[in-house]
């Protein structure tokens, strides 16, 4: 993390160069070498930064600020204009129910993070083992799971999302589960096309077919060899499917047909919010818009920073 | 071949390999023969596209089944591998049969260590568990001469320089103790220095071990400084075959004597380089009769209608040329040709 700092303190700092070894010998995994990559750009780090620091904020205001929407006072009072940012209430209240709306920001976050990175880990893990099996196995596997990829690229994707989120939802009583479900369910195809061409294109490189020259046995070939050497474009995709996942659910949430509002993600309270916006609440439209857009934007600078760093061809 | 059957640790006999292609069926190796006896080497000299790694590739079964046909048989340790199952082959290959490759930045594995990668050898063949395997990994990485053996083993491909590379592949072939090792153009990616460094230390590493060596290069020197027998391949078939010293002193094939000829030589310094005329023929349309006729100097009209066959020249030595003797005598060339003798 002190490459974060840098970049924040010292706008880039000196650029690192490889571990030196006391005897001069220099080793560094291609790895370490991205990740130095990464982190001796600005952009990375600065999204990296804003990314934690919305984390952290996130999970630490949650903590403090709990919410339990059925536990929530009744207001003397219904307004439509909830009172504005002041001390005591810096993002303002809403109006209606008079929620803060820190409150809800800070939960709705963990809500909406959670489905970013919950739907990242599933559908970038789905993606990668079909797109390997597909890849290694080829023949009747290959075509059977490819045609599969293509059968749910076929549906679309939106309208299924509305209808399942709406018949899940109504079965299992509303949460952001079914919502990552969903989205893993129809977001895998890409990632599992990307990672088998990479592996088809692998496979057939001379260090793969030297380990079949020496007796390594195919599926040591397969997880040792070729899966490592075809991971870096899932890796480089991925904030970009957190970006995704989130911006998804803010829009389906505002369509209706998201997360319940008693569960608050920043696209539900955005579609609350909608409503009473005529009225001149901008604190409770603005502030949960602002962290979608800070999220947003910090992931796809990272996706950007981690696409430099992966290609050796733009490497400094 | 002229060696006796017995001691031969690989002997391919007949051996030939057809591709499929939507033009039908295209043999690139035809009827070649070849033994190697413990400790020794046997180079393998030939144009590219002579079909000289596919006969490699074929010997261990690494060309793709469905696509490549091999006939013939390739008896290993008096065991004929063809037709063996992959699990018998893998056993056979790194433990029995080793193969090194040309370009040891893309045969190495750019995102494991070195050692990694010797000791995933050393486990494959059950010559240790993965405790014991980096251990020896280092030793195999000082046998092959590379200094500061412990550190090397934890760098990667990239961070080690070419001659280092191959010969962490050398110690990668060395690994399983094979009883043969296919080395397919293991120089031809080296600096010149470099190339007489990895050659010598090959050669020695293979007959400390008696470890029999099958090198596959397109390059005489090589021949001349590491082999002790050659045959030359031409257009899917061996031309000749005898002691290196013997073939490259005293050619008896028009294609041999042609490509010892065009070995620059200090002795002929100031004159051009001599070259072969015309191009090695695409294996879909070999010429009628002898596969060499077209562009060699002494073509008489036999050669164009009948294929001479491989015969016995001198003691261990056999030459695919119905002018074999006279060549080897040199004799006039019938058509003007490139090489001023």
């Amino acid at each position: 993390m002190s490459g974060v700092l840098r970049a924040f303190l010292g706008g880039g700092g000196p650029k690192r160069g490889p571990k030196v070894s006391l005897d001069g010998g220099i080793s560094e995994s291609p790895w370490g070498q991205a990740r130095r990559r990464f982190f001796a750009g600005r952009m990375g780090p600065l999204g990296l930064g804003i990314l934690v620091f919305i984390f952290f904020f996130v999970v630490i205001g949650s903590a403090l600020l709990p919410f339990n929407f059925y536990h929530v006072p009744q207001p003397d009072q219904i307004t439509f204009v909830g009172r504005g940012p002041a001390w005591g209430r810096p993002f303002g209240e809403t109006g209606l129910l008079q929620l803060d709306v820190l409150t809800l920001v800070v939960n709705g976050g963990k809500a909406s993070l959670a489905i970013g990175f919950f739907t990242a880990i599933g559908s970038l893990s789905l993606g990668t083992l079909v797109g390997v099996i597909a890849g290694s196995f080829g023949g009747k596997v290959d075509s059977l799971l490819m045609r599969l990829a293509d059968i749910f690229l076929m549906i679309p994707t939106l309208f299924v999302v509305l209808f399942l989120a709406r018949i899940l939802q109504g079965a299992h009583g509303g949460g952001i589960w079914t919502l990552i479900f969903v989205f893993v369910a129809f977001g895998w195809m890409g990632i599992a096309r990307l990672v088998r061409g990479q592996v088809l294109a692998i496979r057939e490189m001379e260090f793969v077919e030297a380990a079949r020259a020496l007796g390594v046995r195919p599926v040591r070939i397969a997880i040792r060899h070729i899966l490592p050497n075809a991971i870096g474009p899932v890796v480089v995709s991925a904030p970009f499917v957190v970006g995704g996942a989130i911006i998804s659910e803010a829009f389906i949430s505002y369509l209706g047909f998201g997360v319940d509002p008693a569960t608050p993600t920043w696209g539900n309270i955005l579609s609350e919010s909608a409503k009473f916006l005529q009225q001149g609440n901008w604190w409770w439209m603005g502030f949960p818009g602002l962290f979608i857009v800070l999220t947003s934007l910090s992931v796809n600078m990272i996706g950007d920073a981690l696409r430099a760093a992966l290609d050796p061809r733009g490497a400094k | 071949m002229s060696t006796t059957k017995k001691g031969l640790v690989i002997d391919v006999r007949n051996l030939s390999v057809s591709f499929g292609t939507p033009g039908g069926a295209v043999k690139v190796v035809e009827d070649v023969s070849f033994g190697i006896a413990k400790g020794e080497c046997l180079a393998i000299v030939g144009e590219s596209g002579s079909g000289k790694s596919v006969s490699a590739l074929a010997t261990i079964g690494l060309l793709v089944k469905g696509q490549a046909t091999v006939t013939g048989s390739v008896l290993f340790r008096g065991e004929e591998l063809l037709g063996k199952p992959e699990s018998y082959m893998r056993k056979v290959r790194g433990g029995g049969i080793s193969m090194i490759f040309q370009e040891p930045l893309s045969a190495l594995n750019p995102v494991t260590t070195i050692g990694e990668q010797i000791a995933e050898v050393l486990v494959a063949h059950g010559r240790g568990n993965w405790k014991t395997a980096h251990a020896k990994a280092v030793e195999y990485l000082e046998s092959v001469e590379i200094a500061q053996a412990a550190r090397r083993a934890k760098q990667y491909p990239h961070e080690l320089s070419g001659g280092m590379r191959q010969r962490a592949m050398i110690a990668m072939a060395l690994a399983g103790e094979p009883e043969l090792i296919i080395a397919d153009e293991p120089t031809t990616a080296l600096d010149v220095t470099i190339q007489a460094q990895v050659l010598d230390l090959l050669r020695r590493a293979t007959s400390e071990r008696g470890t029999a060596l099958l090198l596959i290069t397109h390059d005489l020197g090589v021949v001349a400084e590491t082999a002790d027998r050659v045959a030359v391949m031409y257009a899917g078939q061996i031309v000749e075959e005898g002691p290196a010293t013997d073939v490259i002193r005293a050619p008896a094939s028009p294609y041999a004597l042609d490509l010892v000829a065009s070995i620059p030589s200090y002795a002929r310094r100031g004159k051009g380089l001599s070259t072969i005329q015309g191009m090695v023929p695409s294996p879909a349309n070999f010429p009628s009769g002898c596969r060499f006729h077209p562009r060699c100097r002494f073509a008489i009209d036999a050669c164009a209608t009948s294929v001479p066959p491989l015969e016995q020249h001198g003691s261990g030595r056999t030459v695919r040329c119905f002018r074999a003797d006279e060549v080897a005598a040199g004799a006039k060339a019938t058509r003007k040709g490139t090489v001023a003798k």
